[in-house]
């Protein structure tokens, strides 16, 4: 009973961080509910007996990249957006459209899956036992997929690194470039 | 799954649980806030030693009751508000910064199990027999859920400089941001050898693989160099000198808390206390075998010899921390992050990888 009291208490949060987060306008207010979803979805992974899941959960989305986020939100000085009237056609389509969808996934979901509840510690959850499917049974796909996120740091840097020839004028001449600016910034005073 | 430590929670009543967490959460909150405002007290006590001045010597014996001075000067300043602020998050930051600075000593133990026999008093008052460890909640998880905590901490600093609407404030908030991620890593890194170590998240399990004084800063080299690795990234993480850059005060006025006054600054300052106790309280768990020391003598003194162990090492850091910031000058920022990511995160990966050859080759 108490477990299916907070069940629904952390899904309540969850929606309510979700639908916040589209109403806000202000982007900071939008990375900050998307916070408090990643946070609930946690609390919800910890009823599910999944401490391990959780607390990554927290440490690395909540904790890590949303702090990302509102970092660059915070750099670029990002402003509140315009609330565009949305077009008619988005009502007339899209919301019959996503009801359909919604309604045709549950339905799905409850007829070909064996509809029980998920009880508690029925998955596996604690860290030797993902530890054991990540570097076990599952190694291939995990590794391939740490290759995967390499390969899009590096294309990053790639792509924010300024070109090789400014950066082999600064590697060359950086000393005299720089005095040259101070002697004219001290010209000027 | 519950650490194996706690199974003697599932013999007691509910009632009795929930009473004793109660009591166990009051007494940590009521000590760690008694820490932080002593260790104010210390902080200002050992800074006037090392400048040759005397500290506060006015409020009571030796300034003891300056805290209380300090509190009551608090409470009663006016509580500023800036027109130009966010109001919602410049509220919201202080509450966040100090919630999570507090909450993140709930797994920490502080000492073994703590024993209570039966008492009845006539008929209408008895509690039952009672043992429960010296920590509000034993986790498998437990180091995790510390690190998760205090990884949520950032945001009280980055939105109280966001939120203040001002460039000093938001120039605070930037760098602590920044610092507060890019030292995590290593920080995180330098965690890991010890759990290769002992095998296990949970602090209670922690210690006791360090008995005997197998305690990790002896692990030589590996547990020492991993030791001075979460030192450092800890010391940065807390904003605290050598690597107070979010509040260098000759650059940035007082960084995020510029627009703060009264009560709401209080809290800020509380909050950078307290991580410092959490950060203490750690390095002790971790790599000093925690209450682990000599126990000798009567059964009571057998209970409470752990705890003052434990306290006399988070003492030791504690005036490790006071004594680093009046010593060592501040870091400019490019250094600091230059010195984060090219040297402090390849040597705790280095660690981290021979560390981990070494006990898989020995096994």
């Amino acid at each position: 009973m108490l477990h299916l009291t907070l069940f629904l208490f952390f899904a309540a949060i969850a929606v309510a961080g979700a639908v916040n987060l589209l109403v806000q306008r202000h982007p900071i207010n939008s990375a900050l509910s998307l916070v408090v979803v990643m946070a609930s979805l946690a609390g919800e992974y910890l009823l599910l007996g999944a401490e391990f899941v959780a607390a990554v959960q927290v440490i690395v989305y909540a904790g890590a990249i949303m702090v990302l986020f509102v970092f660059v939100i915070m750099l670029l000085n990002a402003g509140e957006e315009a609330r565009s009237k949305g077009s008619r056609v988005a009502i007339l389509l899209g919301v019959p459209g996503v009801t359909i969808g919604a309604v045709l996934v549950a339905w799905v979901v409850l007829r070909y899956s064996n509809a029980e509840a998920v009880s508690m510690y029925a998955l596996p959850g604690d860290p030797q036992a993902i530890a054991r499917l990540l570097f076990h049974d599952f190694l291939l796909p995990f590794e391939v997929t740490s290759i995967l996120i390499l390969i899009a740091i590096m294309g990053a840097v790639v792509l924010a690194s300024p070109p090789q020839a400014i950066v082999r004028r600064r590697r060359t001449e950086p000393a005299q470039h720089e005095t040259r600016e101070l002697a004219a910034a001290g010209k000027e005073r | 799954m519950p650490a194996p430590h706690t199974d003697q929670r599932h013999t007691m009543s509910i009632t009795t649980f929930i009473v004793i967490s109660i009591v166990k959460s009051l007494a940590v909150i009521a000590v760690l806030l008694t820490a932080v405002a002593y260790s104010v007290w210390l902080e200002r006590k050992v800074s006037a030693r090392i400048q040759n001045r005397w500290g506060p010597t006015r409020v009571g014996p030796f300034g003891l009751l300056q805290p209380l001075a300090d509190g009551a000067k608090f409470i009663l300043k006016e509580d500023l508000t800036q027109p130009h602020v966010y109001k919602p998050l410049y509220i919201a930051a202080p509450i966040i910064a100090l919630v999570f600075a507090i909450t993140s000593i709930s797994v920490v133990p502080f000492g073994n199990t703590a024993y209570i026999p039966e008492i009845n008093v006539g008929h209408w008052f008895s509690t039952p027999e009672i043992s429960t460890p010296f920590q509000i909640t034993d986790l498998n998880i437990g180091l995790l859920v510390v690190l998760g905590i205090t990884s949520m901490g950032v945001y009280g600093v980055a939105l109280a400089g966001w939120s203040s609407n001002n460039k000093y404030s938001l120039l605070g908030g930037l760098r602590a941001s920044a610092q507060m991620i890019s030292y995590e890593v290593s920080l995180g890194l330098s965690l890991i050898p010890v759990l290769i170590k002992s095998g296990s998240f949970s602090l209670r399990a922690i210690v006791e693989s360090q008995r005997h004084l197998h305690w990790n800063i002896f692990y030589l080299p590996f547990g020492t160099l991993a030791f001075f690795i979460y030192l450092i990234s800890a010391y940065a993480e807390t904003n605290r000198t050598p690597f107070d850059l979010p509040e260098a005060e000759s650059e940035l006025v007082a960084g995020y808390h510029t627009e703060y006054s009264a009560m709401k600054f209080a809290m800020f300052f509380m909050a950078e206390y307290a991580n410092m106790v959490t950060v203490a309280c750690l390095a002790t768990l971790l790599f000093f075998g925690g209450w682990l020391g000599p126990v000798f003598g009567p059964p009571v003194l057998q209970m409470i010899l752990p705890i003052i162990w434990f306290c006399l090492k988070v003492f030791f850091f504690m005036f490790l921390y006071v004594w680093v910031r009046w010593t060592l000058p501040r870091f400019r920022y490019d250094q600091l992050m230059a010195f984060g990511w090219k040297v402090l995160l390849p040597v705790a990966i280095a660690n981290l990888v021979v560390t981990a050859l070494i006990v898989a080759l020995r096994a």
